[in-house]
């Protein structure tokens, strides 16, 4: 099988020409330096078998961060057939260094200028054969979702893998052996690409992006407009997955039951406590997750992968990194902190984008402190028991307060980790800001759902089987004559009271951590003393049957909001850290300002 | 006339004449195809970074390293 490679600057179409010639699975983004880890797939073309792999975006091979380090070393390896370089044919002086670069090390180089219709939009047009005859390396136009000249691309890739053309010699100069030798080189690229983006680009050459970027920028960047934007948006996110999500998950909930009866049935000979622990237990547990988790990130992922797609993303980042600079942080953790709004176990996994190791351990740290998808409609029942206001207007507005607590609570952790933490090697904020691109929807859906949405929830249904069977024995086995679960609560009951909550709220924090949607339901099971869900619309009612008071509403919220992440989400944090210790912290931290406040309001609200 | 990077004005033009000397910074700048000449545009100023279009790609800076780096604007 052949290798062919694939590198190039980030955002100039990689991944969906990757995706293009694989049919297969990778993220693209329209964030620059997306694609860290690299992704793998593979085509046939005339009989042989390719295999494909996607490169970490890098805008250079010379400064050595680690995605640069990866993609140096494979390109030097030995197995590689053929490299492809994507450029953007709309800024070739800049997107020409990179090929420049690879073909000191890599003796099969191929150039592929991508994004041809937005360049033709723009009133440049590359000429592909005069570069060719400049640097001697074949050179293709494409434009990847439109699939056009991927034939002539796939030809010329097997052209080179067969030795059809020969290899150019690499100079192998690529790093100098003083700070001077490396700078001088690093500067002899820029220069050549400038040249001969000169001589291979007709019409007008252009530094400045497409005046329909300039113009919205205009409005998108304003310091009053902007920001206004930017909460409308986010707004309107929130809102359509709180409504959009309803009524599907009632009906994913509807059909679990009927085939949970429909199990039971087949179920009558076996042994009660079978019969128990797999369908009230482990069924009941895996299936609620499922109904309530799926809709709403259903709806989350895409809209926000549609901002992605649109270049919104880092203008967001740009209007915010002044307030989180003042607390040694960058404006990409807001990104990943919306990210977070969705489900905290993807905006873990965004945090890749923050390029210092410190500030992304910290924003990894923080993330917990916004209220993902599962703690929010939990957060609005809570605000109508509460406060007792069925005005809609009212328990937003309340519920917005509570938002802005946590974004605040955020940056206070946020500023606490940067003191606590030992300063590393600066690392500039260099944030680029790509053209708006009209995102494409139907693709958008597809790849938002298989990517994120099926993931998260592959981890939750992991996290919530063996709850779930721990759950339903809690409820079942009662060796003094009580259920464990209401005797654990009673024990509780003590330590609980402190924070101005109860012994069953606490207990089914603890139980609840496989993911925050079950807390509620678990609750209400110790309230209860029944032995599986009971309906999710009577939760009010049997709340209010227990004495629940504004007191006791108003810490459980806070409690809602900071207490340990989920166990998808450790497992996250974990998998991107790879440290035990961080892990532990950001279980602690969260917990820690969520007892503090609880204190508070209960030493504040006797 | 000289000025640094962060006193261009909005619309303006400069060519860039000294780059910070060492540190990530400067390799950054590097790598994005900043050399000394390099002309540059601010396109738009916030109470946070600045954000300038060169080699047809925009990128926002903070201050704090806008004022590292000098640029040479006509007068």
């Amino acid at each position: 099988m052949k290798r062919v490679v694939l590198a190039g600057n980030p955002n100039v179409g990689k991944s969906t020409l990757f995706n293009a010639l694989t049919g297969g699975r990778q993220h693209t983004g329209n964030w620059p330096g997306k694609t860290v880890a690299m992704a793998e797939g593979s085509y046939t073309y005339k009989g042989s078998t390719y295999a494909l792999i996607d490169l970490p975006g890098t805008y250079s091979l010379i400064s050595r961060s680690p995605e640069e380090a990866v993609a140096e070393e494979f390109l030097r390896s030995e197995e590689v057939d053929c490299a492809i370089v994507v450029c953007d044919c709309t800024c070739l002086e800049r997107s020409l260094i990179l090929p420049l670069q690879i073909m000191t090390i890599c003796p099969r180089v191929l150039i592929c200028l991508n994004l041809l219709d937005e360049a033709q939009r723009a009133g440049i047009q590359p000429d592909p054969k005069r570069l060719s005859t400049e640097l001697g390396i074949p050179v293709v136009t494409t434009c990847a979702p439109d699939r056009i000249g991927t034939d002539r691309l796939l030809e010329t890739v097997r052209a080179i893998c067969d030795g059809f053309m020969p290899p150019h010699i690499p100079s192998g100069m690529l790093h100098g052996n003083t700070e001077q030798e490396s700078d001088e080189i690093a500067r002899s690229f820029a220069k050549r690409a400038e040249k001969l983006a000169d001589i291979a680009v007709m019409g007008r050459t252009n530094t400045k992006p497409p005046s329909f970027t300039q113009r919205l920028d205009r409005v998108v960047l304003h310091r009053v407009w902007g920001f206004g934007i930017m909460g409308l948006l986010l707004l309107g996110v929130l809102w359509l997955t709180i409504i959009g999500a309803n009524y599907p998950s009632q009906g994913l909930q509807w059909l679990f039951d009927r085939l949970g009866q429909l199990l039971g049935r087949l179920m009558t000979n076996a042994p009660p406590w079978f019969s128990g622990l797999l369908l009230d237990g482990i069924y009941a547990t895996v299936t609620r997750v499922i109904a309530v988790m799926l809709p709403p990130m259903a709806i989350f992922f895409p809209l926000f992968t549609l901002l992605e797609d649109f270049g919104y993303l880092p203008r967001m980042a740009f209007l915010l990194d002044e307030p989180f600079r003042r607390c040694g942080v960058c404006g990409k953790q807001a990104l990943t902190m919306c990210m977070g709004f969705g489900c905290n176990a993807a905006g873990v996994t965004g945090c890749r984008i923050i390029s210092s190791p410190r500030e992304r351990i910290i924003a990894i740290v923080t993330n917990t402190f916004v209220p993902c998808n599962g703690r929010f409609p939990a957060l609005i029942l809570l605000i109508s028991i509460g406060f007792g206001t069925t005005s809609g207007f009212l328990q937003a507005a309340i519920l917005l307060t509570f938002l802005l607590l946590s974004v605040y609570m955020t940056l206070i952790a946020s500023r606490l980790l940067h003191k606590c933490t030992a300063r590393d090697e600066s690392y500039p904020f260099i944030l680029e800001l790509p053209p708006y691109r009209r995102p494409r929807i139907l693709p958008v859906l597809l790849r938002s759902v298989k990517e994120r949405t099926l993931l998260i929830l592959g981890r939750a249904i992991l996290a919530a089987a063996p709850a779930g069977l721990l759950l339903w024995l809690l409820a079942n086995l009662s060796p003094n004559g009580q259920p464990l679960l209401q005797s654990i609560s009673a024990v509780l009951d003590t330590p609980a009271g402190w924070l101005g909550l109860n012994g069953s709220i606490l207990l089914a924090f603890f139980l609840g951590s496989p993911a925050n949607e079950l807390v509620l339901p678990i609750l209400i099971m110790i309230l209860t003393a029944a032995s599986g869900f009971g309906q999710e619309s009577a939760i009010g009612e049997i709340l209010l049957q227990h004495g629940w008071s504004f007191r006791l509403s108003l810490c459980t919220m806070l409690f809602f909001l900071f207490h340990w992440p989920c166990l998808t989400t450790l497992i996250t944090i974990y998998r991107e850290t790879r440290s035990f210790r961080w892990t532990l912290i950001s279980a602690l931290l969260p917990t820690a300002f969520g007892v503090v406040l609880c204190l508070l309001v209960a030493l504040l609200l006797p | 006339m000289t000025i640094t990077l962060e006193q261009l004005p909005v619309g303006g033009q400069g060519y860039v004449r000294t780059l910070p000397t060492g540190g990530n910074l400067r390799r950054r700048l590097l790598d994005f195809g900043m050399i000394e000449g390099t002309a540059i545009h601010c396109i738009h100023r916030s109470r946070g970074p600045i954000l300038f279009a060169f080699r047809g790609t925009m990128l926002a800076f903070r201050r704090e390293d806008c004022r590292r780096i000098t640029v040479e604007v006509l007068p």
